[in-house]
């Protein structure tokens, strides 16, 4: 026979981006859990609302498989003695296993007798074994965790009702003291308590109680009212993915409905008032069919349609202080300078241990310079570019950005074309704190990019010299998220910066630009670059780039991001290649010889000391790869490495470079050495693992 | 109940609460005597939610937050609000029914309106406290703010006290139906303006352009040094109300702008620091007393003994420390 179960979790109401994850974990561990115990079934279904995670589980096993087994014990000799007497040790061991002596045989294994039981193992019942749950239910993890009343068990919300129905009989169990049974509870205020005759009745008898337990079944039935009164309107809307999901784990029976405002607060920015009534009170904004916002909005009740026109007042209520404040900034905004705004800033902290924000943006503005020069930007779009670093972080002391302040860049944007700067300008004000997540998009004019890398940049510069390096899961300034961004920005642009080792550089153009640092510059230089190497790691390691090739190409002196990422692309390019494995290990052992040679500085080859054919010809080849080196990609050197491979070969098969005169000897130590010195450019070579 | 026509006013609001609190075991405590920015930093609430003892208490607490002054100007935002605030220890399992059935007596029947129970998680740093729980909304207002205390006063809450805050004023201008504070009617022919305008104006004007600043640092520093005094003393009470005073200072102080952001981490690390001390002598003062509160007799006892070990070990092992402290000295001294 084949059984169903119905597992409920009632509790009080759970934050709505813990609903689904909690369900899903749920299922994850019940699941684990019987095959564990050795359970068939055939499938779990979910169920899950903000007071409820319910799994039904159907084609239940009846129980656990029996188990026959033999159980080794000790060998003949030591179970009897010599007059065949049970000894304690055979007596022992029967007695651990739940037989007797009468239960032994002897079997050979390798030639020697041994005792043996043969045991059977009669498996558990299916509700021997659900009375485990309580276990698996309270080991689950949560974002945040609470205790109440005087328990000490830690859980996402107070656990108020468990039922535990087996087909239509109650599974007995108890977490702190809830008992479990088949009572379950409808909606809070239009429902009533509901006895489950069977596992199987749960989603019908909850329907019937105004509660649609199916996360997918409530979803589809708000974004079907949603679509019908957006269709009755004409209007057109934006069905945020986040906030459907959000507002379907705040209700357990939807009714969607519309609400008004004031036309006057539309001429408010989109933004502002898009925050005001998403963030704020979960409300979808509407547009019309020329993309201009509407004075409504539609939200979603947990109820019925009974005395709605209450609900709909209410919260076109709550709106109205919040666009009224909004307006009341946004008219007062403007009646400052953008000046006066940065002035402010003097009295702003980026960080106590380094500067206000307005010296922030003295440095970042040198910073911007110097790598619009290094990327060639023209006359103009270094003005611009100046421009937007002198005034970038102007509106976090606005008001509107004092009350709502996820819109920092965003209303930055749009008061700076208010105060009438230009579009660019303005537009890198708001891309600068681009990419906000490690994910999220990229600056997208080049202005803008140049900011985001050189704010970050100050940042991790900054934090660093004061000795505030993120070290484990310690990062409250989000370093390495930014050093990702950077790496993200660089990438997706493919710039050319000398960032990993840009300090001195940077040094010279503050001292130039009269700024005093109130840290060292040059100090953590080397935790800098190992920061953004790690970040580079993180990078190819999302592009499921080999191991190997990362540890050759991040195992560098390169200061350069971007060539760091082409080193890669181009091993990755032509790692299947057929003659890769050759190449490789003519430059890997190059390597190796030259290591051991332990020259530096200047080093030269001296031709006259050539004795065999073979060493003229890579000289020449050498001096041709050298001598273009520096004016080539690293995938055109790492081409040209490549392409020595054979004279490469050649040179090793018909040169001793260990050679007895030292005069000889030295002259191949430093051809390898300044071959060795080439492929570095690509990386270290000797980290490619080729089979 | 029946409702009759007339709206509730403010204060039939405040008796209604408290007669249905009281109905469910609170007892009902008047507002304390000193400035606070907040319900729960009345004594009734942030001490007596510490310690092993049930507390189940209501009252009206006028709550002051100088940087919220808007001279009477704005509709919503106030120099002084009310709320309403109970505290109920240990948090009974139907505390959320319980929360549903004040609205009920307040006219407010959840069948006419959209109530939810929104996450939000509270925390107060300077006091050491944070909890777990929702805002409460009602047709998408805010009005009443549950938590589940899960640290006081930087100590672990056993067993946890569950706290209802409604905001007074938000849920009196719903319940009748006005969008401006002041024009709330406070009692039959006196509005809410007619009271509260006046002081709203002048406590903006001085909390922003006319307190003296010198005055208010040197009383934060003398209020402070006389908390510690107490402390040590073994005088909780008057310590704390020392402590509150340094708090209501420092917003004074804050909404001035008079104090910079890195001044300000520095103000509540030492608030912090003394409602610690403060939350540890509470529970040691109670444990004297021998945790009268507690009623069935068996508990009582295994709890005091508890806490009893606890203490003493924490006595040995103080008295240690203060040995090697002493010890190290004398090398020092060599």
């Amino acid at each position: 026979m084949t059984n169903s179960y119905l597992l409920e979790v009632g509790v009080e109401e759970m934050p709505a981006h813990v609903v689904t994850p909690s369900i899903k974990q749920l299922h994850q561990r019940v699941a684990d859990y019987l095959k564990e115990e050795r359970i068939s079934f055939d499938s779990i279904k979910e169920f899950a609302t903000p007071r409820r995670m319910a799994l039904l589980i159907s084609g239940l096993g009846d129980k656990q498989p029996d188990i026959d087994e033999s159980v080794k014990g000790p060998a003949k000799k030591i179970a009897q003695d010599q007059d065949g007497n049970w000894t304690k040790a055979a007596i022992g061991f029967t007695r651990g296993q739940g037989a007797t002596v009468d239960d032994i045989e002897f079997k050979e294994v390798k030639g020697v007798e041994y005792v043996f039981v043969e045991k059977h193992i009669a498996g558990k019942s299916v509700a021997e074994v659900l009375q485990g749950l309580p276990g698996v239910i309270t080991a689950m993890n949560f974002p945040t965790l609470m205790r109440w009343g005087y328990n000490n068990l830690q859980f996402i919300r107070p656990i108020r009702w468990l039922v535990s129905l087996l087909n239509d009989q109650v599974v007995p169990f108890k977490i702190l003291d809830v008992e479990a049974g088949r009572t379950t509870r409808g909606h809070r205020f239009l429902g009533h308590d509901v006895e489950l005759k069977q596992a199987t009745d749960y989603e019908d008898a909850l329907q019937a109680d105004f509660v649609i337990a199916d996360q997918a079944k409530r979803k589809q039935v708000i974004t079907d009212q949603i679509d019908a009164i957006v269709k009755k309107n004409d209007w057109v809307i934006n069905k945020d993915a986040d906030l459907l999901e959000e507002v379907n784990n705040l209700v357990e029976w939807p009714t969607a409905f519309a609400g008004s405002f004031d036309p006057k607060y539309l001429a408010l920015p989109d933004p502002v008032l898009i925050t005001s009534m998403k963030d704020n009170q979960r409300f979808f904004y509407l547009r019309d069919h020329d993309g201009k916002l509407l004075p409504h909005f539609i939200a979603v009740r947990n109820g019925n349609s009974d005395y709605l026109d209450n609900v709909i007042k209410g919260n076109e209520r709550v709106l109205v202080p919040r666009l009224e404040d909004a307006k009341f900034f946004y008219d007062e905004d403007q009646k400052i300078t953008i000046d006066e705004y940065v002035e402010r800033l003097k009295r702003v902290s980026f960080h106590d241990k380094i500067s206000s924000m307005y010296d922030k943006m003295q440095r970042v503005a040198v910073i911007a310079q110097l790598l619009g020069n290094h990327l060639g930007l023209s006359d103009e779009e270094l003005a611009d570019l100046d421009r937007a670093a002198h005034i970038y972080k102007f509106d976090l002391t606005t008001q509107m950005v004092g009350e709502f302040a996820e819109l920092q860049g965003i209303m930055g944007e749009i008061y700076a074309k208010l105060f009438g700067e230009k579009d660019d300008v303005a537009a890198a004000i708001r891309e600068h704190y681009m990419p906000i997540s490690a994910e999220g998009a990229l600056p997208e004019t080049k202005i803008g990019a140049v900011l985001a890398i050189a704010d970050k940049l100050d940042s991790i510069i900054s934090f660093f010299a004061v000795g505030m390096i993120p070290s484990g899961s310690n990062d409250p300034y989000a370093l390495r998220r930014q050093a990702f961004g950077i790496v993200r920005i660089i990438n997706a642009r493919n710039w050319h910066l000398p960032l990993m080792g840009i300090q001195p550089e940077l040094a010279a153009a503050f001292k130039q630009a009269g700024i005093e640092l109130p840290y060292a510059l040059d100090e953590n230089k080397g935790q800098v670059r190992a920061f953004f190497l790690d970040r580079l790691k993180q990078l190819f390691s999302g592009e499921k780039l080999r191991h190997d090739i990362t540890d050759a190409v991040t195992d560098t002196k390169a200061d350069d991001i971007a060539n760091v990422i082409e080193a890669a692309q181009a091993i990755d390019a032509h790692k299947d290649d057929a003659d890769f494995k050759e190449t490789i290990e003519a430059l890997t052992r190059v390597l190796r010889i030259a290591k051991k040679g332990k020259l530096d500085k200047e080093i030269t080859v001296d031709p006259t000391l050539f004795v065999n054919p073979s060493e003229k010809k890579l000289y020449d080849a050498v001096a041709a790869v050298q001598a273009a080196a520096a004016d080539r990609t690293v995938a055109e050197n790492f081409a040209a490495l490549r392409s020595l491979a054979p004279v490469i070969s050649e040179y090793f098969d018909e040169n001793m470079i260990m050679d007895k005169d030292e005069k000889v000897r030295r002259n191949r130590l430093a051809q390898l050495t300044i071959l060795a010195r080439l492929a570095a450019l690509v990386g270290n070579l000797d980290d490619l693992i080729v089979k | 109940m029946t409702m009759t026509t007339k709206k509730l006013s403010v204060q039939d609001i405040i008796f209604t609460l408290e007669q249905y609190w009281a109905k469910q075991g609170c007892m009902l405590m008047q507002a304390y005597d000193t400035e606070k920015g907040a319900g729960t930093m009345s004594p009734y609430t942030f001490l007596r939610a510490i310690g092993p003892e049930p507390w189940s208490a209501a009252y009206v607490e006028p709550s002051r937050r100088p940087a919220d002054g808007r001279y009477g100007q704005n509709p919503n935002r106030l120099y002084q609000h009310h709320q309403f605030q109970v505290i109920m220890k240990p948090s009974p399992d139907n505390i959320q029914d319980l929360y549903l059935g004040s609205l009920k007596e307040l006219g407010i029947d959840p069948l006419e309106h959209d109530i939810r129970f929104v996450e939000d998680n509270w925390e107060n740093p300077s006091m050491g406290c944070a909890g777990v729980g929702w805002e409460i909304w009602l047709d998408g207002m805010e009005v009443t703010q549950f938590t589940y205390f899960q640290v006081v006063g930087e100590l672990q809450m056993h067993p946890v006290a569950s706290e209802v805050t409604y905001g007074l004023e938000r849920l009196a201008e719903y319940i009748q139906n006005v969008d401006s504070v002041y024009d709330l009617e406070w009692a039959d022919g006196v509005l809410y303006g007619d009271i509260f305008k006046e002081p709203e104006y002048e406590h903006s004007k001085y909390s922003f352009e006319e307190s003296n600043q010198e005055m208010l640092l040197k009383f934060f520093n003398d209020y402070e040094a006389e908390a510690k005094r107490l402390i040590k003393l073994g005088l909780v009470h008057p310590a704390y109300d020392y402590v509150l005073k340094c708090s209501h200072t420092f917003n004074l102080l804050d909404a001035r702008g008079a104090v910079s952001v890195t001044e300000r981490a520095g103000y509540l690390h030492r608030i912090r620091i003394m409602a610690k001390t403060i939350a540890k002598a509470f529970v040691e003062e109670r444990r004297k007393r021998g945790f009268p509160l507690i009623h069935d007799e068996k508990l009582r006892q295994k709890t005091l003994d508890e806490y009893t070990k606890r203490a003493e070990k924490a006595k040995q092992r103080a008295a240690k420390q203060a040995a090697k402290k002493a010890k190290q000295a004398q090398k020092g001294d060599k």
